[in-house]
């Protein structure tokens, strides 16, 4: 009997993990990995950091910056057919449309299709104006980050403060801005995001919070204060939409990426899964609110996580319940490492344990973030892995899954 | 089978520890020390290993 046809769409990290977690629970499937970029499988965390530093700094080729990116496969050609670089518009009763109008036919579809940099709705200065998501994106930012050239970034979230940080350490002046009280405030809690403006200030970046972007005229970035600035190279980095618009009339809940189960299973639709940046899940290590989560570790736990519901629903064999993956992140930033266990967005309070706020960059310092008086998620920032991991695995303890806490 | 780590791209993420502790450790120094010589047994962990090393560091085979 031929097994089950599977339709990925997304040839990025939750896509690719996808294929290879399928082929080997279910070898007579025929799987396709459909990708809208013309890339083969790539890693975009140092797209900010170490791979854009040598890209732009003109110590790393185009080919040898792509090569250090290429998520290695056990795949082999035989095992996935990959269509790149055309997207999917479409999906139906029978399978995915094409945007050539084609139908791959398909038993189930995984969606894997990731997110998108939000704009600015506002026109002028086209030529200059960036985000980095991609690849290419990169390609098209590299040349432009010249030592001594004027570049404003507009969102301090993570790959605004990296790219922010990035910038610096290759010559740039830089104008960081963020309409929020402090960078990376959500992710990091207060006192933690604004020793980080401060490490950002020491670093000769001009950090200007609570101000949002107006209007742009030729070179210029005016703020909602009057003030302008002179801008070489504009980077747009104020978070992302989850591409999702293919799914329409999929019965799917769209609302904010695809609502899933806990065996990531699209709620609504029929043999649809979802994982990756756009898969939306309640977590029970800490409640029962679906949330998607950008971090890098996310695309591995649900890839395995979808493999095994296709494989249990063709198989018929039993399925464990539960889905809970310790989310964990972290970010470079002036060769510091931001190292996150745990969910430290929803915590109430933070705790200093080890070091002193006053010397991020210099020495480590730890942080412990709680909600309802229970520890939920660690943060070590300038700290190795062997002094986080005590930590980490009293967290570990500490998050036993709660049922609809 | 054996494992080997890149530590020229290594950037001590530790995910590889998590992944599998048999196999990664940190020494006192902090530095990444890993079992070169795995059993079959093991080797379902070193992947899992692989695939969580955010830098591709290391290399099963
Ligand atoms: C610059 C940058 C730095 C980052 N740094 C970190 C970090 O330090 N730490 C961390 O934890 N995480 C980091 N991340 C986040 C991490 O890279 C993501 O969590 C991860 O890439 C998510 O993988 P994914 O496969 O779900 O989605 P994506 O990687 O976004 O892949 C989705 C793919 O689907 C394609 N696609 C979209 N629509 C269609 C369509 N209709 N048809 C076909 N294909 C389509 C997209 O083009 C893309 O190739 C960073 C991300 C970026 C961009
Ligand atoms: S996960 Fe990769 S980068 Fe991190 S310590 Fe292990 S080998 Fe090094």
């Amino acid at each position: 009997m031929a097994g089950p046809q599977i339709t990925i769409v997304g040839a990025s990290l939750a896509g690719l993990r996808t294929a290879e977690a399928l082929r080997a629970s279910l070898p007579d499937a025929s799987i396709t990995l459909i990708g809208d970029e013309p890339h083969a499988p790539y890693n975009r965390p140092p797209l900010s950091k170490e791979v854009m530093e040598g890209f732009a700094g003109g110590g790393m080729s185009e080919d040898e910056a792509f090569a250090r990116l290429s998520l290695r496969s056990k795949l082999s050609p035989d095992d996935v057919q990959m269509r790149l670089g055309m997207p999917a518009t479409g999906i139906d009763p029978n399978g995915v449309r094409m945007a050539d109008g084609t139908l791959i036919p398909s038993d189930w579809v995984v969606a894997a299709t990731g997110i998108r940099p939000r704009r600015l709705p506002l026109h002028g200065n086209e030529s200059i104006r960036h985000v980095l998501r991609g690849f290419d994106d990169a390609r098209a930012l590299a040349p432009m980050l010249r030592p001594g050239a004027r570049m404003v970034v507009i969102g301090a979230g993570f790959i605004g403060c990296e790219i922010a940080a990035t910038g610096r350490k290759l010559g740039l002046h830089v104008t960081l801005i963020e309409p929020g009280p402090q960078p990376m405030l959500r992710a990091l809690g207060t006192r933690v995001a604004a020793a980080m403006a401060a490490l950002h200030r020491r670093h000769g970046v001009t950090l200007l919070t609570g101000r949002a972007v107006e209007a742009f005229t030729p070179g210029k970035v005016i703020l909602d204060d009057g003030k302008e600035i002179e801008a070489d190279v504009i980077v747009e980095a104020l978070g992302s939409l989850p591409n999702t618009e293919w799914l329409t009339g999929s019965g799917a809940d769209l609302s904010d990426g695809v609502l899933v189960d806990d065996r990531m299973l699209a709620t609504g639709a029929r043999n649809l899964l979802a994982v990756g940046d756009i898969a939306r899940f309640a977590n029970p290590l800490f409640d029962d609110v679906p949330r998607r989560v950008e971090h890098w570790c996310i695309p591995g736990f649900s890839a395995r996580r979808a493999a095994e519901t296709i494989a249990a629903q063709e198989t018929g064999a039993p399925q464990l319940p539960g889905f809970a993956p310790l989310p964990s992140f972290w970010s470079d930033q002036y060769g510091m490492r931001v190292q996150a266990f745990g969910a430290p967005a929803l915590a109430e309070t933070q705790t200093v344990i080890e070091g002193d706020l006053s010397q991020i960059g210099e020495a480590r310092v730890i942080i412990e973030y709680a909600r309802g008086g229970a520890l939920i998620g660690v943060i070590g920032l300038g700290a190795l892995p062997a002094t986080i991991a005590k930590h980490r695995a009293r967290l570990t303890a500490a998050l036993s899954p709660k049922e609809n806490a | 089978m054996k494992v080997h780590v890149n530590i020229d791209i290594c950037l001590l993420h530790g995910q590889c520890v998590i992944a599998a502790p048999e196999i990664f450790s940190f020494d006192d120094n902090g530095d990444l020390v890993w079992v070169a010589e795995i059993d079959d047994s093991q080797v379902a962990d070193a992947e899992a290993a692989s695939d969580a090393c955010p830098e591709q560091a290391i290399i099963i085979g």
